[in-house]
């Protein structure tokens, strides 16, 4: 085999010389063609394999971890929740809409696939510089794309997160979540078993799109990557709301001994899976394989990309019952095959072998990298972090002159506030999250612009079963802190995510990670994989919210660089009753204001915080420091406190500190409210400045520094006794930091300014940083 | 009172409807597949939203060729009551039970809201549960949502009281005459873009919807 060929499979020559071992021969084109796919980075997480495994994937809740084409989690009345979030990156910088609507489609797919059925999406999204050319090009395609797919399912999008760094303007991250409902007995599995049964084709028919797409995701942007436009798919959402009706009708009996959907790697990857899974063989003719073009080669048969497919081991006998009723469905439907003694996948094509594949070594054996790791030299440079220089620049000196491209602060706090409300970061997401159907379903409890989203389990998701349970559902990431310390970042993620669910009313069951990393040959690369790992394997383990699910994308690098690791955590709640589910803005004038948590904010917080970002343009310091046990303490507090029915309103300090929360729990609501506080400035460290007289550095970090842990909550003054009461007994600081008023936010005599001028910032900026 | 609920194949609030009718207003209720040749005996016929048949060319101009139409209409020709809610709607005027089309929103994208809307006439078979010019809030979430007729036309369907709900005080989506929903001359079919089976129940933060379902029982 010519050595070029090879390479331009993605293979390394000591790869292909365990090819030549383990088939004893040269491989055909059609078996290169596949062992380049299945032991792509994509398929095979050669480089992540050993990191992966030491994450925390088990407890008595959960039904299926990882390995399954999403994770199982049961949530009691006989039914279960069935969850996964995956990246569809790549494609999505070449072509935005068809990349992310197709993202979409396969994570649908994923959770129909093992008989749930989707009640929830939900993305996380990762663009350039707002100002960058391309932004808003990809912005705008992007959620078109995430709308155009997931509107026609008719399955809600409820949340998710935006984000723009510079780092990402060469490699934007599209990352898309599903959540179904599945009844405990009704679970399928991707696995091929007893001998003879048929090996059923159902979906759209195949064509010459997205060959070779898993191997394109192994590599990174170079000039003239956006020539792979072909190799990106196009969906059809229509046809995929067909299968999945036609699927989840065919799963209520009993005649699927297994299926899985065709997605990396088409059939070659859903064939070699589900007979290596199963210990048997698979035989088929791909003359059966429904086409869309004529001619079409083997090769191009078993590599096809195209959307829409699932392919699914049933019970001998049931193969006329099971046409009937995809034909219903008016979708193409065929026998291509049949389950066979052996463990080797043999392929026809008009009665002509094309490939014959050993499944064991292809999918067990694939190579297993222990890449080289060392801690980046940027670490020790960015984590310096003299606030002196900074923060006091902006009130003494008219500029920055020992940090490159350092801009100073505005005089005064309000415009500080507003600066930063209007980031794209901070700033209302609605005009993404109003061109997705958030509501079809009559599910969602609590609508997308709260903390987590929240969703009620009622036909058909149930099956017959009758609860009164509800799920909570947020993705989280601040990939900043993830590159100033990828381990405390992947910590926060993990924390932030529990926190959230909690806020909504949710006790944390389980997550799904999608780990967005550059090149993982690059040592330095591979330690923020290792390190990141670390990170949300402690907190997931403390939380005891195992990892069920999830996906590595590696590669995401541009000639400008690699993108900051972003390692999105993807979290799922139980509400054992749906109506203790919480929103987070204030709901009436009078309420009082507690923050629970941590009552200081230690100037060091002020590290990797969007102040120091959007005032100062800086990404530096050390991320906050997350103590979990605190952490924990917070958070079941609020949670019990919940289901007391004493809390109106919780939101959690997060990305622009406690400024920007209150400010939220003002603006964000279906009414308007202003607050007045008074909280300590900086106090503890600095008892004699007095609450007002804080130097500049200390008001900014009080009003601005991430410091974890930290939820405001409003209560109705006649539980607040009760509140605060309970809230010593449990051990967990609390204090009373003011009032919900009828206008103008207030924070000691640092911030007074009107809520409608407030609102005018945070609703409108997003729009107008992206509109094209 | 029984409600039947067509489902084309792309369908995607056909549950909805099925989760209002039988929980909610806790009647009976059954859904009519879209290749049926018959309609089982029903008082009322919802057309749900969703994407018929993917909606790739025009909205609802293939589900008006499915074999359950020529039913649905001659149900509507003999008087029967009959709702299209948003691609309901949009099959309606596609298979001539009401006059006008919907366009693309002004604004080129889709939209997924509350909106307030105001009751214009609170005399019909749908609506006669609402106080007369009341103003109520429902979701609206479509793409295509822009109601556009002849001038002529709109002065008949104004002089006659046949619209029924219009966007206000705010349009979202450059509808002629801020026009939201309809009603056929006889007064029993009737399409709408917003989404009243969406807020019928508390449990949903809104009930503003129940009364168009309870004005037919």
């Amino acid at each position: 085999m010519n050595p070029d060929i090879i390479k331009q499979h993605g293979l390394t020559p000591q790869e292909y010389q365990e090819i030549l071992k383990i088939l004893g021969r040269q491989p055909t084109m059609v078996e290169l063609g596949i062992f380049s796919v299945m032991w792509s980075e994509h398929c095979s997480y050669k480089s992540s394999r050993i990191y992966l495994k030491k994450l925390p994937t088990k407890g008595k809740q959960v039904i299926c971890g990882p390995g399954e084409n999403a994770g199982i989690v049961d949530i009691g009345d006989g039914l279960c929740v069935v969850f996964k979030m995956e990246s569809h990156n790549h494609p999505s910088m070449i072509e935005p809409y068809q990349g992310a609507a197709t993202g979409v489609g396969g994570i649908l797919r994923d959770v129909f696939t093992m008989g749930a059925r989707p009640i929830a999406l939900l993305n996380s999204l990762r663009f350039g510089d707002p100002l960058h050319p391309k932004t808003s090009h990809l912005v705008n395609g992007v959620v078109a794309g995430i709308a155009g797919y997931g509107n026609c399912m008719g399955i809600p999008t409820v949340g998710g997160e935006v984000y723009f760094d510079e780092c990402y303007n060469g490699n934007i991250l599209v990352n898309a979540m599903c959540v179904g409902v599945a009844r405990k007995d009704q679970i399928f599995y991707a696995k091929a078993a007893g001998i003879g049964n048929p090996v059923i084709y159902v979906g759209s028919k195949t064509g010459r799109d997205g060959i070779h797409g898993a191997t394109m995701a192994s590599d990174v942007f170079g000039e003239g990557s956006e020539e792979k436009r072909p190799t990106v798919q196009v969906g059809d959402p229509f046809a995929e709301k067909l299968v999945m009706e036609a699927c989840l009708e065919l799963m209520q009996g009993r005649d699927v001994v297994g299926i899985q959907d065709m997605g990396a790697a088409g059939l070659t990857c859903s064939s070699l899976e589900m007979a290596g899974k199963g210990g048997v063989g698979i035989e088929m003719d791909l003359a059966h394989v429904p086409l869309r073009e004529k001619k079409m080669t083997s090769y191009e048969i078993m590599l096809s990309e195209s959307q829409e497919r699932m392919f699914l081991v049933a019970k001998k006998g049931t193969e006329k019952k099971i046409l009937k009723l995809f034909h219903k469905w008016d979708l193409d439907a065929a026998v291509v095959g049949k389950v066979v003694k052996g463990n080797e996948v043999v392929i026809r094509n008009h009665g002509k072998i094309e490939g014959v594949l050993p499944t064991m070594p292809i999918t067990e054996k694939a190579p297993v990298y222990r890449r080289p790791v060392k801690k980046p030299a940027y670490i020790k440079d960015v984590q310096k972090l003299n606030l002196d220089e900074i923060v006091g620049a902006g009130f003494s000196r008219p500029n920055l002159p020992h940090i490159r491209g350092a801009r100073t602060a505005p005089l005064h706090y309000n415009d500080i506030l507003k600066k930063i409300l209007s980031s794209p970061n901070i700033a209302s997401k609605k005009w993404v999250y109003q061109q997705y159907d958030h509501m079809v379903g009559t599910n969602t409890v609590v609508l997308p612009g709260s903390d987590a989203a929240v969703v009620r389990l009622k036909e058909p998701h149930t099956g017959g079963k009758l609860t009164r349970k509800g799920l909570a559902i947020t993705s989280d990431c601040n990939s900043r802190y993830c590159y100033l310390d990828p381990r405390m970042g992947g910590m926060i993620a993990v924390a932030e995510a529990a926190r959230n669910i909690v806020c909504s009313g949710g006790q944390p069951l389980a997550a799904t990670d999608c780990l967005n990393f550059g090149n993982p040959e690059n040592p330095e690369i591979m330690w923020q994989f290792k390190e990141a790992l670390i990170g949300i394997g402690k907190a997931c383990e403390f939380f005891k919210t195992p990892i069920v699910s999830g996906n590595v994308s590696f590669y995401n690098e541009s000639k400008e660089g690699a993108i900051f690791p972003t390692p999105t955590i993807g979290m799922v709640g139980l509400l054992e009753d749906i109506n203790h589910h919480c929103t987070q803005w204030f709901k009436e004038e009078g309420d009082v204001v507690v923050l629970l948590g941590a009552q200081t904010t230690p100037l060091q917080d002020l590290g990797g915080s969007e102040y120091l970002k959007v005032i100062h343009n800086l990404v530096i310091g050390s991320p906050p420091r997350l103590n979990l046990k605190k952490e924990k303490l917070v958070q079941q507090t609020l949670l019990k406190a919940l289901r007391k029915g004493w809390i109106r309103s919780t939101h959690d300090c997060s990305e622009g500190g406690l400024a920007v929360a209150l400010a939220e729990c003002c603006i964000s609501g279906p009414k308007i409210f202003g607050v007045d506080v008074d909280v300590g400035v900086g106090h503890r460290a600095h008892p004699n400045k007095g609450d007002h007289g804080g130097s500049p550095l200390h008001n900014i970090a009080t009003l601005f520094a991430e410091t974890q842990s930290r939820i405001v909550v409003s209560v109705q003054e006649r539980h607040l006794q009760s509140f605060l009461k309970f809230a010593t007994l449990q051990k967990c600081p609390a204090s009373r930091i003011g009032i919900v008023t009828k206008k103008n936010l207030k924070i000691n005599s640092l911030i007074n300014i009107s809520e409608k001028e407030l609102e005018k910032f945070w609703k409108e900026s997003f729009e107008q940083c992206v509109a094209s | 009172m029984k409600f039947g609920i067509v489902t084309f194949p792309g369908s995607n609030c056909d549950w909805d409807c099925y989760h209002l009718a039988t929980h909610i207003l806790k009647q009976k209720s059954v859904f009519i597949w879209h290749k049926e040749t018959k309609l089982p005996k029903i008082d009322v016929c919802i057309l749900p939203g969703g994407f018929s048949y993917g909606d790739y060319l025009r909205t609802g101009a293939i589900a008006r060729f499915s074999p359950v139409m020529n039913e649905v209409v001659k149900f509507a020709h003999a008087g029967g009551k009959v709702v299209g809610i948003c691609n309901g709607f949009q099959v309606l005027t596609e298979a001539g039970l009401l006059p006008g089309v919907l366009m693309r929103n002004s604004g080129l994208k889709f939209i997924c809201d509350t909106v307030s809307l105001k009751v214009e006439n609170n005399q019909s078979f749908f609506t006669k549960n609402y106080p007369s010019k009341s103003l109520v809030n429902m979701p609206i979430a479509h793409g295509e949502g822009n109601y556009f007729a002849d001038e002529s036309i709109l002065d008949r369907l104004e002089g006659e009281g046949r619209v029924l709900f219009r966007y206000h005080p705010k349009n979202p989506n450059g509808s002629q005459r801020n026009i939201a929903g309809i009603i056929n001359e006889k007064g029993n079919v009737l399409g709408m873009m917003p989404h009243p089976e969406r807020c019928a129940e508390l449990a949903l933060g809104n009930e503003d919807g129940k009364k168009l379902f309870e004005s037919l029982l």
